[in-house]
């Protein structure tokens, strides 16, 4: 069998002012028909590059330096830019990773399939309409005549990346590029993309490649995978083999990173090969030092107690009542935390999880239902000092390290605002010192503080923001999904850091996230979430092992299945 | 990396710097705009005569032609006004006076405006509600035309003898509070965008005051589009401190401005004194342009999204 693409010593630049920067260097790979190819690598690996390099739609300045890209025996490298038209979405079909951007809002779902369909194939009218309703059954739609009609907006996350993949399918494809398809989408919708993409690969003998970070998706979908570190190839084999047996140290360390949802581990592994793992940190003496001052011995009860909370919110404006559209983000929610736990909420995106959050942290205000920090009413009168008093007990860290941060404040300063703020020290020398220290003890280095938040990669950055809500010397600190944009490396280094700050100060958080295994590996109890209610609270032991409600069943089932990952632990 | 750059190496390395160093265009206004500044504000120090000292001026020497104009003189290169002023002095004092109205009315127009504005956008509601739609109601009238009628008021609200001295504070007021909405629009609209993004969630719940979130966090985040607002305004607020000039409603002829000079010069077009009017409108031209142009570029390097 004849190979249907094929890569040889692929490189590709980015020449910038500063120099060229090497993207790709010397990557071989090939695909044949009917066969799925994994790319994975963390973020910066290069491996979107590779799939951009094949159908030339590298961002600027990006070009291919060296190597040659055979597609069917052609060389595509140097065809001109209306050939390559051709063979993109013709020969070549390409399915990314957000299905909200790669659908154009404005045109109906059928029209966006025949005008594809027209362009690649030549069919027209009656003709493209029933080859448009042929592809939507095909990618599982039902009822596909009606929905042709429909807008993207109408349709669900899972719904529209099908489009994407009809849209892929449209000029039949000898090979599709799959650039992280099931990113952007919940878990249940994402076992299903795969399913699908796998499947019709097989019925179609069409080769894939598919780029991800995610290893699960690799062990549920791939045949073969290629593991990229830093632009180059450090492995690749089948992925039974590559999952299995790992030759390669920074394989074998970035599977053994993945969190595991089966057994709960006292920490989690990290990746060793790459420079500054953790425990590098110079850590402080809390016992002693500023920042434990604030803790109390023992203290019992409740940490946050949340009683009835309800919040809606306003779709749609109207003077009338019955006109008006409201969201219930939160209905009658209620649970404790108890003083030192890690209290997880888990649910799928627009379960309302973090809108909880927001609520606890006084970033949103309730429509009805009582919050308790340590035992004080917080839900109303915000300006009562005694609300504020309490309120200082807790400190968020946020999702997006790129945002959280004031790009045009140092690292210094963004420390030091609540110590300032709350004049928390005597002395301005001794802010400083502190800030110093609290950098420290997060694992960056005292010197990073007369830097700006530019300079430090995502998991440095999610550093700065730790060191931040500790340094008004929190006895809660809430977590909002503090490791989704991070990669599985430096997610294993955050997390730790974050179990070792929970113990050393006897820190009590609401962990919350989308991603089970790392609940599992984080939490005391649980609470499982969805569209705004709470299902199930439990032991987080018990609700693994014996889930009650039905939602939290269907949540475990459609973990992603990483049996193929075991065989690495026993070794 | 463990030692901090220096401010000066942070200025040189930045890629606005990058940006500015190779785009000519970028350069050569700069060039003019900083030249322009410079002349204008050495006058006293360059200009062969000063048009103010009434000992220097001689009626005499009245509407004399450029150097190289027959008739015209080698002391006065580009020939004398009708009161015997000498032009190239004359427009190096006026261009002063215009760079200073168009300075002063556009910090004006843009503190106020950035304080309404950021307001507007954090506290949200009806505060928003009300500011922003005085600043709807405003940009329906004509700048030009509100200007004329807060000048006109300041004017009619000072006594007689002052008004010549207060002239050019009552025309920065009048330009000043024509230009807020522009700035109010551009820093509320950055203010919703910096406010929703999680740096500014943190602050709250750190419990800074919402003041200081104002003050600390969201006004340098949004400085970057206002800061090219206020590039291109300055080009529009001398264009209409001359206008108000030309019109006669601005700076009084004993200490005219480049619109004044125009104006009084344009009495004369018709017999044949081009120069009066002539180079005040080359300079004023020069100088609004390569604002301009330095407005259009800080826009693209700074903000291609604005484009």
């Amino acid at each position: 069998m004849t190979d249907l693409l094929k890569i040889s010593g692929l490189s590709v630049e980015f020449p910038t002012r500063r120099g060229n920067v090497k993207a790709v260097r010397n990557v071989g790979l090939t695909v044949s028909p009917g066969e799925v190819v994994g790319l994975v690598g963390e973020s910066g690996a290069g491996k979107s590059t590779i799939g951009n390099a094949v159908i030339d739609l590298l961002e600027s300045p990006g070009r291919v330096a060296e190597g040659s890209i055979l597609f069917q025996g052609e060389e595509l490298r140097g065809k001109d830019e209306s050939e390559m038209r051709r063979i993109r979405g013709d020969r070549i079909g390409m399915i990314f990773q957000d299905p909200q951007t790669s659908l154009n809002p404005l045109m109906t779902i059928g029209d966006q399939l025949v005008e594809t369909l027209e362009k690649t194939s030549g069919l027209r009218g009656q003709k493209a309409e029933a080859r448009a309703i042929d592809l939507i059954e095909s990618v599982g739609i039902t009822e596909a005549k009606a929905r042709l009609k429909a807008y993207p907006h109408q349709f669900s996350g899972g719904m529209r990346q099908r489009v994407v993949i009809a849209l892929a399918l449209a000029g039949d494809p000898e090979l599709i590029i799959a650039d992280e398809p099931t990113t952007a989408l919940d878990v249940s919708n994402q076992a299903q993309i795969l399913d699908l993409i796998k499947a019709l690969c097989r019925e179609r003998q069409v080769g894939v490649i598919i780029v991800t970070h995610d290893i699960g998706v690799i062990a549920n979908i791939a045949d073969r995978v290629c593991v990229m570190y830093r632009g180059e190839v450090v492995e690749t084999g089948p992925v039974a083999q590559i999952l299995g047996k790992p030759q390669h140290e920074y394989t074998k360390s970035l599977i053994a990173a993945v969190p595991r949802a089966d057994v709960k581990l006292h920490r989690f592994n990290s990746v060793d090969y790459i420079e500054g793992g953790d425990d590098v940190r110079r850590r402080i003496d809390v016992q002693t030092h500023w920042l434990g001052a604030a803790r109390t011995a023992n203290a019992s009860g409740n940490a946050i107690e949340v009683q009835d909370l309800n919040l809606a919110f306003t779709l749609q404006k109207a003077i009338l009542k019955k006109n008006r559209k409201m969201l219930r983000a939160v209905d009658n929610v209620s649970f404790n935390v108890r003083q030192g736990e890690t209290f997880g909420l888990v649910g799928e995106s627009g379960s309302g999880k973090s809108t909880v959050a927001r609520l606890i942290a006084g970033l949103y205000t309730p429509d009805s239902g009582v919050i308790r920090i340590n035992g004080q009413d917080v839900s109303t009168a915000p300006r009562d000092p005694q609300v504020i008093e309490a309120r200082r007990a807790l400190q968020m860290i946020f999702q997006d390290p790129y945002s959280s941060l004031n790009a045009r404040m140092r690292v210094l300063d963004i420390v030091a605002e609540p110590i300032r703020f709350y004049k928390l020290t005597s002395s301005e020398s001794e802010t400083r010192t502190i800030v110093g220290d609290l950098l420290d003890h997060v694992g960056l280095g005292a010197q990073a503080a007369i830097r700006y938040p530019h300079e430090f990669s995502g998991g440095q950055r999610q550093r700065i923001s730790i060191a931040r809500a500790l340094a008004s010397r929190p006895r809660i600190l809430i977590c909002d999904e503090p490791t989704s944009a991070l990669d599985v490396s430096v997610q294993a280094t955050i997390l730790n850091l974050l179990k070792d700050l929970q113990q050393e100060l006897g820190l009590t958080m609401l962990f919350i996230s989308h991603d089970l295994p790392v609940i599992r590996q984080m939490c005391d109890r649980i609470a499982v979430m969805r569209s705004g209610q709470i299902c199930e609270i439990a032991e987080t032991q018990a609700l693994f092992e014996t889930p009650q409600h039905e939602y939290s069943k269907h949540l475990l089932d459609l973990m992603p299945r990483m049996d193929l990952l075991r065989p690495v632990e026993a070794a | 990396m463990n030692e901090a750059p220096t401010r000066w190496q942070r200025i040189r390395e930045s890629d606005i710097t990058h940006s500015f160093l190779s785009s000519p265009g970028a350069m050569i206004a700069a060039a003019i705009t900083v030249a322009c500044i410079l002349t204008a504000f050495l006058a006293p120090l360059i200009a062969p005569f000063d048009p103010f000292d009434p000992a220097q001026i001689s009626l005499w020497d009245g509407k004399l032609p450029p150097a190289w104009a027959e008739g015209g003189q080698p002391q006065y290169l580009l020939g004398t006004d009708n009161q015997g002023r000498d032009m190239l002095s004359t427009i190096l004092y006026g261009g002063r006076l215009s760079i200073i109205v168009g300075l002063a009315a556009v910090a004006l127009g843009m503190v106020l405006g950035v304080m309404l504005g950021v307001i507007s956008g954090y506290v949200g509601g009806t505060t928003d509600a009300v500011i922003m739609r005085i600043a709807d109601v405003q940009l329906t009238i004509p700048g030009i035309l509100l200007a004329i009628l807060i000048n006109g008021i300041g004017r009619a609200a000072l006594p007689l003898d002052m008004r010549e001295e207060f002239a050019i504070y009552v025309v920065i007021i009048a330009i000043g509070l024509t230009d807020w909405p522009q700035f109010a629009r551009v820093a509320r609209g950055a203010t919703l965008v910096e406010a929703n993004k999680e740096y500014v969630q943190a602050a709250r719940v750190i419990g800074l005051p919402g003041w200081l979130i104002m003050v600390r966090h969201i006004l340098p985040n949004t400085l970057r589009p206002v800061l090219v607002i206020a590039t291109i305004g300055l080009a529009l607020s001398i264009i209409s401190e001359a206008t108000l000039s030309f019109l006669g409603q601005g700076i009084p002829p004993t200490t005219p401005s480049l619109g004044t000079l125009i104006r009084v010069g344009n009495e004369y077009l018709f017999s044949g004194l081009w120069w009066i009017t002539f180079f005040p409108a080359i300079a004023l031209v020069v100088l609004v342009f390569a604002v301009n142009l330095l407005g259009d570029w800080m826009r693209d390097a700074l903000n291609p999204k604005l484009r």
